[in-house]
């Protein structure tokens, strides 16, 4: 039997069972498409999570004054005091290493802070202007610290302070007295809630000259630095640590923390999310490979007589596999082509519902949809055939 | 032609086994009209099928055309069958979904031969079995002895050395069945052999031979 026969034959088959057929291809179909749409969630909840950790820096590093000496960070380090401070000149000098794209010294404290016949206490963090960008802050209205204005008495306030004490909203140009000094209010914050431990919305930001000032110390809490790749972060870790050792007579007093701790969560919890994505995936693959191993079996035990008159007729059992294979393949390949237009159609509704979710079929779903497809329904085809094909043909014959 | 050798087939149903073929031994010579008449469950149908290979004895030896066909492949069984032997049901066996036309092309598919020369001989040959009008009908669109006549057709057009009948007018009235079994005698007459089952008598008794079964064995065969 000619190839183009055989192509041609089994279409035939295929074209004069229309209903059969359609419910073949539709089983094909919705898997392919179960798997396109559904990778697409996963993978967009997946991208999601990674915009959203991005937000809080994954390029980020901590040098806070002290030694940690074992693998927990000693009390003092975490109370800011040791024998040599890690001052605001430490801060420019790592600054003007190339790795690090932007860096903001912090402390943090707690002081009262009054005005319009308002009192209460408030945690002030004491920084500068890239702290912004750096930690994703973002500023409801009015602006902080422009670089050259640095030590001019400029307050932000968080957006439930500034709710507290200004509720008509006109907190932008006001006077505020923050412990034992004045400051006057150019912004407030955007709401965002806790993150990293504070909550943005109860916080007052002032210069870091003023914070070390009001809170009678020399020495930064935090210096939080950017680097401008994060392939880079080790490099610029250890050249962070060289040049405070360096600053510091030679005395390796710092403990300089890349955001490990975040990435290796943020890793774990991709982890979790891909091995849920492809389980998800696998088991609609599974159950679209069933569908069509139902219908290609019944469908070709109601055949048996056929199969025995081909035999009678002089088909070797290998040109009655042929036939079934090609008529599984021509039907496994068209549902696996409209399941994938489906899936596509579907993912782009997805995106166009939500868009926050960038519901974007990942390319190996795709791929492996339509190639699990074709092979499931190839084997649903063909396993039946070849039982029949090894069937004597008066015993095939005479089933109807 | 067709050697039988003490063939043997044997059926079970349920813990009862039946002789279906018992010990056959037959000669039939190329060209030759054979009818083989019985009572169901004679086993006539049964050395129908052992002949045309649809089927395989238990034991015995069967020779045709002087070459043992028993112990081929599957394979070369099929080969035997395509080149060698055209098969006549009472239920016609046409795939319904093909017309007269693609029905009798089946074989010549199945040989591999290019579609030109197929047009071809299936055009010949639709015109000799005067069926030129009904190419392009599905066997449905046709009546009893049409898609008998379209069955013979699609059995002959290899130009097989034996044409096997199994009731070839058991679908048939009395009127049209004697045109197929005229049909059938026309090619025996032109060099084909012809063995016809059947447990009609009147179509039975128009063969030269006659071989009456009962239970397995061969109870007479007349010349």
């Amino acid at each position: 039997m000619k190839l183009a026969d055989l192509l041609r034959f089994s279409l035939k088959t295929i074209t004069s069972h229309p209903t059969r057929s359609l419910l073949i291809m539709l089983a094909m179909a919705l898997g392919v498409a179960a798997v396109i749409i559904l990778t697409a969630l996963g993978d967009g909840a997946r991208q999601y999570v990674v915009n959203e950790f991005s937000s809080i820096g994954t390029n980020l590093i901590i040098v806070l004054p002290g030694r940690a000496e074992t693998a927990g960070s000693f009390p003092g380090a975490v109370m800011g005091q040791t024998p040599r401070d890690l001052t605001l000149d430490d801060a420019r000098w790592v600054g003007r290493l190339p790795q690090v794209h932007r860096y903001a010294p912090l402390n943090v404290g707690v002081a009262e802070l009054s005005a319009a016949g308002k009192l209460r206490e408030v945690t002030l963090m004491g920084t500068t202007a890239e702290i912004f960008p750096i930690r994703h802050m973002q500023l409801a209205l009015g602006k902080f610290l422009s670089s050259t204005g640095e030590n001019s008495a400029q307050i932000v306030l968080g957006a439930q302070i500034a709710r507290e004490f200004f509720p008509d909203g006109n907190a932008v140009g006001q006077r505020v007295r923050l412990g034992d000094r004045r400051f006057i209010v150019t912004g407030v914050m955007a709401i965002q809630g806790e993150s990293m431990g504070y909550n943005s919305d109860e916080l007052v930001i002032v210069p870091v000259q003023h914070a070390q000032t009001l809170l009678n110390t020399t020495s930064l809490f935090r210096l939080l630095i950017e680097v401008r790749h994060h392939n880079e972060i080790d490099s610029a870790r250890e050249a962070i640590r060289q040049t405070l050792i360096q600053r510091h007579d030679g005395e390796d007093d710092v403990t300089v923390i890349a955001h490990d701790a975040v990435l290796a969560t943020f890793e774990r919890i991709l982890r979790a999310l891909t091995l849920g994505v492809a389980g998800i995936a696998v088991i609609s693959l599974a159950v679209a490979g069933i569908l069509v191993m139902n219908v290609m079996l019944v469908s070709v035990s109601q055949r048996t007589a056929e199969i025995g008159l081909l035999k009678a007729i002089g088909a070797p059992a290998a040109v009655i596999r042929y036939i079934f294979l090609a008529e599984a393949i021509w039907l496994s390949l068209t549902g696996a082509l409209a399941g994938f237009i489906l899936g596509q159609a579907g993912s782009w509704i997805l995106r166009l519902t939500y868009p926050l979710l960038p519901a974007w079929p990942p390319l190996w779903a795709n791929f492996a949809g339509i190639a699990v497809a074709v092979l499931a329904g190839t084997l649903a085809g063909l396993l039946p055939a070849v039982r029949a094909a090894k069937l004597d043909p008066v015993n095939a014959l005479s089933k109807r | 032609m067709i050697q039988l050798q003490a063939i043997t087939r044997i059926f079970h149903m349920g813990d009862q086994v039946i002789h279906a073929l018992d010990h056959i031994d037959l000669t039939i010579d190329s060209g030759e009209y054979v009818s083989i008449m019985g009572a169901s469950g004679s086993g006539k149908s049964t050395l129908l099928n052992v002949i045309g290979l649809l089927d395989r004895p238990n034991s015995g030896q069967y020779l045709l055309d002087g070459k043992d066909v028993t112990a081929l492949s599957e394979t070369e069984q099929a080969q035997v069958r395509r080149e060698k032997i055209g098969f006549v049901f009472q239920s016609f066996h046409l795939i319904p979904r093909l017309t007269a036309a693609e029905n009798i092309e089946i074989p010549l598919i199945l040989t591999g031969m290019p579609p030109a020369e197929r047009k071809e001989r299936i055009a010949e040959t639709l015109q000799a079995f005067n069926l030129g009008d009904r190419a392009h009908h599905r066997p449905a669109e046709l009546s009893g002895g049409q898609r008998q006549r379209v069955a013979i057709a699609r059995a002959t057009i290899l130009r097989p050395t034996a044409l096997l009948a199994d009731e070839p007018t058991g679908n048939l009235d009395h009127r049209i069945g004697s045109e197929v079994a005229a049909l059938l005698e026309a090619l025996n007459r032109t060099g084909t052999t012809l063995i016809v089952v059947t447990h009609d008598r009147e179509l039975g008794l128009r063969a030269r031979r006659r071989i009456a079964m009962r239970d397995g064995r061969i109870e007479s065969d007349e010349q």
